[in-house]
């Protein structure tokens, strides 16, 4: 909620042509729209919006990639506007089909396309991600903390090197394990996978892991249960899985960028460009709730909440893997 | 009892049965329709209009239809050699691989007339070789091939996960995909080639490649039966002993036809690759390998019956996305399943009704 | 058995099987026309007729494989109406095929009552099974051991299990289609044994055959079947081979027609030491010398088995030599330079098959692509990069123009040809080159007597044309009215070879006996 004042910061003006009725659109991602993390984050955004103003909300799950392309430009031809497109895979077909119809507006998440009609809305997971990292290290007993990734792509990676800054940021001598579930898909779905590299690393002697591998992480917060241990969830906030173990959430607010975008579009104020949500944005942030208020102690709070002014004061500046593809020391 | 003399007039065989076919898949399909309380007309003529309405639509249709051609082809002629290509997807991926890694090298060289030959050359010839290695085992190892072309399927994907995520990925890509092709590399649309002649159709991705997948299925009629090494890998497929007799040296035609095998499925590749999306990405094939078993089966392992269970499969992948488009409540799953009975009845159920109308024609003429 | 008891009265002794106006068609073909057919109760009756005269259709009819288009079945008198074999079975009607309907893997017991295991507790139908098949066993004398793996035993045992599977469900009739097309003559006078016995005890027995020696040496009465209708019915007693034969084909047949004496010229194959081993490392060849001249049939005897098909696969290039050396004009065979068809197609040999059916054709390809087998790559049916489609089907028009293959169809899948037509088909092929060298395995197994005189005199054309021609065959007659010379094989090796003058069925059949002897003279 906060953010929407924030995140506007820029001088609005109206893309829509006074008097259209507004038929607003989101192409979901091969995830589907419920698969408990980033779609369904985006379709918690949009059963808002429609709650809120009435108006419904068309949408469409691909059968593969190629259909991306298909499903924006039937959108176009049919009026709909603005269009979502959920997730960096669909970054190509926006391109394309935004210019096809430079009247139609799109969003697109996680990716950016340069038109203008288009919005993309970025989030910065490395200043999350380096919270979290923070949290992790000041949990820890063992010095040593892990990060599971699900497929091995730079996405994920951004989200490990912003964990290893933020944790070695309190604590230089902290060791960082991390495993990549797979080079696959269907490495963003495979609890078992998940579980098994999850008890390597208490094996190895860390107590805290972080899991940004979608369906997978499941099985790292079941490992993390089993052997008394604690686990970070991830995209929304899972603290509510198991209570006592699940240290905190790096949540990454999807649904606010598609309300957000719906509604911008419905007051007339909506635009173009790129917009970055980190911290001070609250696209990402991390989560304090009823679940986990007795793993967090005060102190833990208090060094937490300062790094996190820092970074969005810009005291802090966290690096950004997928600036330069490394994660320099 | 199989020596019991077919009794059916031809068209009846190829035409009435498959017909019926369909009209009773899309007869249950409207029941499931129903049962969720949606119109089945509505959703039987959203399906055709969408798959062959208008322009738009049968563009798409044909897209798909021109990978259909490609993998089912690369099936039926293994198949006439005997052997079963289940690694379909795996080569149309490496053949996508080599048209790619062709166009990175050399787009910003050569110039497209140029450019073009040489991604189908290379498609081509990377998906045969990617058959080649399962087709020495089975020729020379006896190791079967169903196993060694599934599990060549797997080394394919992780073989381009691998290069995808880090090698070729674009600098500053989020996704694992590399950088697009210069504007040279690239197939004519079919939009802009009939835009130039003044027939103005809508965007759709379908471009040159269906012409290579016709002029494929030409070729593969050809070499089957004009030939004398399609004479061959027939007679190989038929009876390997008989083979053996006439001084055919068979492992040298199983390794022969499964290359042409691979060669034809890797020209899948090129459709997606340098037909439509410009650039590599993972997972491109989206399943038109194992799609190709299923369109050769249904079209008898020929390349006309390939063409039309082409055809059909693309207008229900098309239909389907329409459908789902168009009646929210029918989910992309139900599509699926809507898919699968098509497919089952007209693929595996195909002789279902066949003794029916044997009886029926029977009566009628006896 | 205890359903004669309930038969009426004496006196008047219904037949066992009268078929009444019995016609089938399969599309075009009238396979059967307004059969009429009696056979007597406890009488072996033989079926006689060409291939494709319809007597197999007919016997199908009978055991509910085909429904008849027209016509009646009574059995015992009753009329019945058959529509499978489980009704034909109930009727007391039993078949033995031609191809066995075994599992190999199985014992004895278990493929006798196999679908018929009486309840669903295995080990109690078995110990019934038993005590009724060791009976069978003891009444007609069968000699087949109820445990024996049927995978195991001779042709000829297996075909016994056929006749005890019959019996064990009670058949009074029983039909057997060709059975001894796969036997020894040892088996076949086993099997006849059998069948006399059978007789006695009061079953019905219906041989289909075409072999008419058997019809005379076994059956009471002959029924002989011509292009789907009885044209003859014969005490068989009262006939003759000659007239049989006459009947059947519609016109005179002679099969010991004149042969020029032999002129034999040079050496064109010359085989020394040659041996040869199996997959499963079994000596299959061993010790095989001979020379083959051009100008002369040599037949090659023995009983099916001993190495005559590895003989063939070695000479024309199918299979490897172990050792040895095959010399075939200039070209020398050995282990270490291995020839394939093709090079001995090349030397001018040509090789009428065993297995015509998986060997000789492809019989998925229509009879033009049939025709060219072996020589697709010769440049008469090659046009470019491309098969020359129109030479080929000249060339199969000729081949089925010169040897008389019916129909006349070159575009009718292989498959759909008869036995008789597809040799010819092979024949043509392999003779229309004019080879030096003629390998003829079998080569009139399974054929009428019409076309077993067409065959064998295109075999003599070719000596006479100074051809070198081998002829492999189990059938002595065959060897002996054709053979220059013979050579007769046992268990891999040449056991002796003998002079068309010297040579008779008694000398022959011994060295064909020869180690294997004692086992087949039980």
């Amino acid at each position: 909620m906060r953010s929407i004042g924030l995140a506007i910061g820029l001088i609005a003006f109206a893309a829509t042509a006074q008097g259209q009725e507004l038929k607003p659109a989101v192409v979901f991602d091969m995830g589907g729209k419920f698969d408990k993390s980033f779609n369904e984050g985006v379709v918690n955004g949009v059963t808002r919006f429609t709650r809120d103003s009435g108006v419904a909300v068309a949408d469409f799950e691909v059968t593969n990639e190629t259909q991306f392309e298909q499903a924006h430009r039937r959108f176009a031809q049919r009026g709909q506007n603005p269009i979502i497109g959920v997730g960096f895979s669909q970054g190509n077909a926006v391109k394309k089909v935004a210019g096809e119809f430079p009247n139609i507006r799109f969003t697109l998440i996680d990716s950016v396309v340069e038109l203008p009609n288009v919005q993309s809305v970025l989030f910065k997971e490395h200043e999350g991600s380096f919270l979290v990292g923070a949290l992790a290290a000041l949990a820890s007993k063992t010095g040593k903390v892990g990060f599971v990734g699900g497929m091995d792509i730079p996405l994920i990676r951004r989200f490990q090197c912003g964990y290893e800054k933020g944790a070695k940021f309190v604590n230089p001598n902290v060791e960082v394990l991390a495993n990549m579930t797979g080079t696959t898909p269907a490495a963003w779905n495979d609890p078992g996978r998940g579980g098994e590299l999850a008890k390597g690393q208490f094996d190895r002697g860390a107590d805290v892991i972080y899991a940004a591998a979608g369906g997978t992480g499941v099985g790292v917060y079941q490992a993390a249960k089993d052997r008394g241990r604690l686990a970070i969830g991830v995209d929304s906030n899972q603290n509510h899985l198991h209570p006592g173990t699940m240290l905190t959430s790096m949540v990454k607010r999807v649904d606010l960028a598609a309300y957000e975008s719906f509604k911008a579009a419905k007051d007339g104020n909506w635009k173009s460009g790129i917009r970055v949500l980190g911290l001070k944005e609250g696209g990402v942030d991390w989560a304090l709730d009823q679940h986990n208020e007795k793993l967090v102690t005060a102190a833990m709070k208090t060094r937490i909440d300062q790094t996190k002014a820092d970074i969005v004061g810009g005291k802090i500046a966290v690096h950004d893997y997928m600036s330069n593809n490394a994660c320099p020391n | 009892m199989s020596a019991r003399p077919a009794g059916l007039p031809r068209w009846v065989d190829v035409g009435l049965i498959p017909a019926c076919n369909v009209a009773l898949a899309l007869g249950v399909a409207g029941l499931i329709v129903l049962a969720i309380g949606e119109s089945p007309w509505r959703a039987i003529r959203i399906m055709v209009t969408g798959a062959l309405g208008q322009g738009e639509a049968i563009g798409y249709t044909l897209y798909y239809a021109t990978n259909y051609v490609f993998t089912g082809l690369a099936v039926a002629v293994a198949f006439h050699a005997g052997l079963f290509n289940i690694g379909g997807e795996g080569q149309a991926y490496i053949g996508g691989l080599g048209v790619g890694l062709a166009m990175l090298a050399l787009d910003r060289l050569l110039p497209g007339w140029l450019l073009a030959p040489i991604g189908l050359a290379l498609a081509a010839l990377f998906g045969a070789a990617w058959a080649a290695i399962p087709a020495w085992l089975q020729a020379y190892r006896g190791s079967h091939i169903v196993i060694t072309t599934i599990m060549f399927n797997f080394l394919a994907a992780a073989l381009i996960v691998y290069l995808m995520v880090n090698v070729l990925i674009a600098p500053g890509s989020m996704a694992a995909e590399s950088r697009e092709f210069a504007p040279a590399a690239r197939l004519p649309m079919m939009h802009e080639v009939l835009g130039m002649v003044g027939i103005k159709v809508g965007h759709t991705p379908l471009n040159l490649s269906i012409v290579i997948a016709v002029a494929a299925g030409i070729g593969v009629w050809l070499f089957l039966w004009h030939t004398p090494l399609g004479y061959e890998l027939r007679a190989v497929g038929h009876s390997e002993r008989a083979a053996v007799y006439a001084g055919i040296r068979s492992r040298r035609v199983v390794v022969a036809s499964l290359c042409l095998s691979g060669a034809l499925a890797g020209l899948a590749g090129l459709n997606e690759i340098l037909g439509v999306h410009h650039r590599l990405f993972l997972n491109f094939v989206a399943g038109a390998g194992f799609t190709g078993i299923a369109v050769a089966l249904m079209g008898r392992n020929h390349p006309i019956g390939v063409g039309l269970a082409a055809l059909l499969f693309g207008a229900l992948q098309q239909g389907g996305a329409e459908l789902a488009f168009e009646i929210p409540s029918i989910t992309r799953e139900m599509v699926v399943v809507i898919q699968g009975l098509v497919i089952l009845f007209s693929g595996a159920l195909a002789y279902w009704l066949r003794p029916s109308f044997e009886r029926l024609f029977a009566r009628g003429s006896g | 058995m205890a359903a004669l008891a309930a038969e009426p009265p004496a006196g008047i002794v219904p037949p066992a099987v009268s078929l009444i106006g019995i016609d089938k068609r399969f599309g075009a073909v009238h396979a059967n026309r307004a059969v009429d057919l009696t056979i007597a109760r406890g009488s072996i009756a033989g079926i006689v007729g060409e291939n494709g005269a319809g007597k197999s259709t007919l016997m199908s009819i009978l055991y509910g494989f085909y429904a008849a288009d027209a016509g009646e079945i009574r059995i015992r008198g009753r009329p019945v109406s058959i529509r499978n074999s489980s009704d034909a079975i109930a009727l007391g009607i039993g078949m033995v095929h031609q191809h066995f309907m075994l599992v190999d893997t199985f014992t004895v017991l278990e493929n006798v009552m196999l679908g018929a295991e009486g309840g669903a507790v295995l080990a109690a139908g078995l110990r019934a099974g038993r005590a009724t098949l060791e009976r069978l066993e003891r009444d007609y004398g069968l000699g087949v051991d109820p445990d024996a793996l049927v995978g195991d035993l001779p042709v000829g045992a297996q075909q016994r299990v056929e006749i005890l599977k019959a019996l064990y469900r009670g058949a009074e009739i029983l039909i057997l289609d060709e059975p001894t097309g796969v036997l020894t003559p040892a088996e076949t006078e086993q099997l006849f044994r059998i069948l006399r016995t059978l007789k006695a005890r009061g079953t019905t027995v219906i041989l289909i055959t075409h072999k008419l020696r058997e019809i005379m040496a076994v059956t009471d009465r002959v029924v002989v079947m011509r292009a789907g209708a009885v044209v003859a019915e014969r005490d068989t007693a009262a006939t003759t081979i000659e007239e049989l034969a006459e009947l059947m084909v519609g016109r005179k047949v002679r099969l010991d027609f004149a042969i020029a004496p032999c002129r034999p010229g040079p050496v064109l194959l010359k085989a020394e030491h040659l041996r040869v081993r199996d997959g499963r490392g079994v000596v299959r060849l061993d010790e095989v010398s001979f020379e083959l001249r051009a100008g002369e049939i040599v037949g090659v005897a023995g009983v099916s088995g001993n190495g005559q098909t590895e003989l063939l696969e070695v000479l024309s290039g199918i299979r490897p030599l172990e050792s040895g050396r095959l010399t075939v004009g200039d070209r020398v065979v050995t282990a270490e330079a291995p020839a394939d068809p093709a090079a001995m197609r090349a030397l001018g040999l040509a090789h009428v098959p065993e297995d015509r059916h998986r060997l000789g054709l492809v019989t998925a390809f229509a009879a033009t692509e049939s025709s060219v087998l072996g020589y697709q790559r010769d440049p008469a049916y090659v046009r470019g990069p491309f098969s020359d489609q129109p030479a080929m089907s000249r060339h199969c028009a000729g081949v089925m123009e010169r040897y008389d293959v019916r129909p006349r169809d070159p575009k009718l899948r292989s498959a759909g040809f008869s036995g008789g037509n597809q040799q010819k088909l092979i024949l043509g092929r392999e003779l229309n080159r004019e080879p030096k060298i003629l390998l003829a395995g079998q080569p009139t197994r399974g054929l009428d007597i019409g076309a077993i005189e067409f065959v064998h005199r295109r075999l003599i054309e070719r000596r006479d044309a100074g051809c070198a021609v081998l002829l492999v065959s189990v059938e002595l007659e065959e060897i002996l009215s054709l053979s220059d010379r013979i050579l007769v094989m046992c268990g891999g090796r040449i056991a002796g070879q003998l002079d068309r003058a010297e040579a008779d069925e008694r000398k022959i059949g011994l060295l064909m006996a020869g180690a294997q002897g004692t086992a087949q003279a039980a």
